[in-house]
């Protein structure tokens, strides 16, 4: 019934509007080119003034349109949640409109969703990696993206005598305690860790 | 003897001091705080821009503890992944276990029996109770209290102790299983839980005699690390740091999961959205959950503690696995292939310490999920970092950070 109400108030924003099936909240598909129109409206319109979620799924290598862009926003007065989804349209390098001016908490949201999916978002002020380091090639959530990593040439003789995939181990650059290379920051800390001992092999006399 | 101590709260004075004499030359200064540094707690960096001691300019990097968790999620069936949420917000797994738990059994559409929601609500609140403890204990030590963290961290053995005697394990729990709870609470253990509440309460006492209205305290927090409503709500800040704002959003109570309708408690507000409020809001917090402790444990009621319908989803009991053949069937298939779930898309938000720990699951039919998203509080809550550091004090960092009261392994995921 809710779903119904809402429905017909959005399409006076968006015309091509389409139910979501949803287990539980209202879920809507919209185009994308009126994605950003369509969360304006709830936001202003409607009361749903967090956006509690921003992510993208993954369809697969085979399906078209392959990704899809999720949004759930909640209504701090009614409690309730909406989901807006919308396929973007280029399979291979994927854009989405940003609503970092109309969410805040959507400036982090979408660098994780550029960084896990590779997925650009249009008008985003700052769209860096967050959780990954910054030179990382790949988009670990895509569908492509095997549990293990990307096997390649060189590859660590020891992960891979474990594991029987020839993967490279995440560079040290990125780890803890380990700070990037910038200039102000490597004249006073270490910039790699001394890894030529560890529990296979020993420790060398000095 | 008169006690002005006013002239030197931050962050307005620090920014009028060096906005108004020019004989003050400072220095510009980029400095990276963390990811090993005492009041980062855990792995957070953050780089800053410094003028002097004035932060011009924050930036959190985080990262550092990434694990990939929606991945592995994606490679395994639901029920494999329950440890895994006990490493989200590491201070609280119980209430993890839980909230993950109700999120696949929405999917699911699984009614689990009373008896295994009052176990859930009861585990939850202490979980609350210990995450708190520890956050205030960080936060006050951050600050320069030492006193009060040696008094939390002994309440919170107290509460390890009784979670390792129901769950087996002090902190990774793994509790809550989808559709029931691991086993049913031992003998005499929530008469042991009344009892760790009498005595709780005096000590939350003590904690607030030394604090509340504590002339240093006060100094470090009132007026420093301010969030606006506005802010609060855009930013997707939720838990304590957005009530601490005097935004009146408690989903325990808004959107009630697991019975928390039947049971009564208020929700505590801050005013300014100041590091004080936030800590005030968490004292009171804890109070609240004692009551709804006292309150589930009054009214526990009998019966089973999962859902004995739930046949292709709640794994059977080991003694009856090894002796009758139908079990031993249902186990096998539940090993083999996961729990039997419709396909569709739930997102199903708890209302944990940290925050809203949300889960977002595309089921295709099956044991395993196509996707899941793992909102996580903390992340939303570190996000406010940009904004709320900015024209503070560098000392005043430690105490923001302190009083958003953060974890990095849901943060990171």
């Amino acid at each position: 019934m809710i779903a119904q109400d809402l429905k017909s108030a959005l399409q006076e924003t968006c015309v091509d509007l389409e139910e979501r099936d949803s287990l539980d909240w209202p879920a809507f598909n919209c185009p994308i080119d009126s994605l950003a129109a369509m969360l304006k409206a709830l936001h202003d319109d409607h009361g749903f003034d967090a956006l509690m979620d921003a992510t993208a799924i993954d369809n697969g290598l085979e399906t078209s349109p392959r990704f899809t862009v999720v949004y759930h926003l909640f209504s701090s007065k009614s409690h309730t949640y909406v989901r807006v989804a919308a396929d973007c349209q280029d399979d291979e390098s994927p854009v989405a409109p940003s609503v970092t001016e109309l969410f805040k908490s959507a400036n982090w949201m979408e660098r994780e969703t550029f960084d896990m999916m590779g997925i650009r978002f249009e008008g985003h002020p700052d769209l860096r990696r967050i959780l990954m380091w910054d030179e990382y090639p790949h988009h670990p959530l895509r569908k492509d993206f095997p549990l293990a990593g990307f096997e390649n040439e060189i590859s660590d003789p020891e992960i891979a005598a474990n594991t029987g995939v020839k993967v490279k181990p995440a560079p040290m650059a990125g780890g803890p305690f380990v700070a990037q290379h910038s200039s102000f920051e490597t004249k006073r800390e270490p910039n790699a860790k001394d890894e030529s001992w560890n529990e296979g092999n020993e420790k060398p006399e000095s | 003897m008169s006690t002005e101590t006013t002239e030197y709260t931050a962050p307005d004075s620090g920014s009028k001091v060096a906005a108004a004499s020019a004989e003050f030359e400072t220095e510009h200064l980029e400095v990276s705080m963390g990811p090993s540094h005492p009041s980062t707690h855990g792995v957070l960096r953050l780089n800053l821009d410094l003028d002097g001691e004035i932060v011009k300019k924050c930036d959190p990097v985080i990262g550092y503890l990434h694990r990939g968790d929606e991945k592995i999620a994606e490679n395994m069936t639901y029920n494999q992944f329950v440890p895994y949420t006990d490493r989200l917000d590491y201070l609280a797994p119980l209430a993890n276990n839980a909230a993950y738990a109700m999120a696949v059994e929405k999917l699911a559409n699984l009614e689990v029996p009373a008896r295994c929601q009052g176990i859930r609500v009861v585990t939850s609140e202490l979980a609350r109770i210990s995450s708190h403890l520890l956050g205030l204990g960080a936060y006050t030590m951050d600050v320069g209290a030492l006193t009060v963290f040696m008094i939390t961290f002994t309440e919170r053995e107290k509460l390890y102790r009784l979670f390792e005697e129901l769950t087996g394990a002090r902190f990774t729990t793994s509790y809550s299983r989808i559709g029931g709870v691991t086993r049913d609470m031992p003998d005499g253990w929530m008469d042991r839980v009344l009892k760790f509440c009498d005595e709780f309460l005096p000590l939350l006492d003590d904690v607030e005699s030394l604090l509340t209205r504590n002339r240093i305290w006060f100094d470090r927090t009132a007026d420093v690390g301010s969030i606006s409503k506005e802010d609060a709500l855009s930013y997707g800040l939720t838990g304590p740091n957005l009530r601490g704002s005097g935004v009146d959003l408690d989903l325990r109570r808004d959107a009630p999961y697991s019975g928390y309708e039947n049971y009564d408690f208020e929700v505590p507000l801050g005013e300014n959205g100041d590091c004080y409020d936030r800590y005030t809001v968490r004292m009171e917090e804890m109070r609240q959950s004692v009551r709804i402790v006292r309150q589930a444990i009054a009214k526990m009621p009998g019966g089973p503690f999962y859902a004995e319908d739930a046949k292709k989803i709640f794994a059977p009991r080991k003694d009856k696995v090894l002796t009758s053949m139908e079990e031993l069937i249902q186990n096998f298939m539940i090993t083999t292939e996961g729990p039997d779930m419709p396909a569709g898309e739930v997102y199903f938000e708890a209302e944990n310490p940290k925050g809203a720990l949300g889960f977002f699951i595309v089921s295709k039919g099956g044991g395993v999920p196509y996707r899941m998203k793992i909102r996580g509080p903390s992340f939303n809550n570190l996000s406010v970092l940009e904004k709320v550091c900015v024209d503070g004090m560098i000392s005043d960092v430690s105490a923001i950070l302190g009083s958003l009261d953060f974890v990095m392994g849901e943060c990171d995921r």
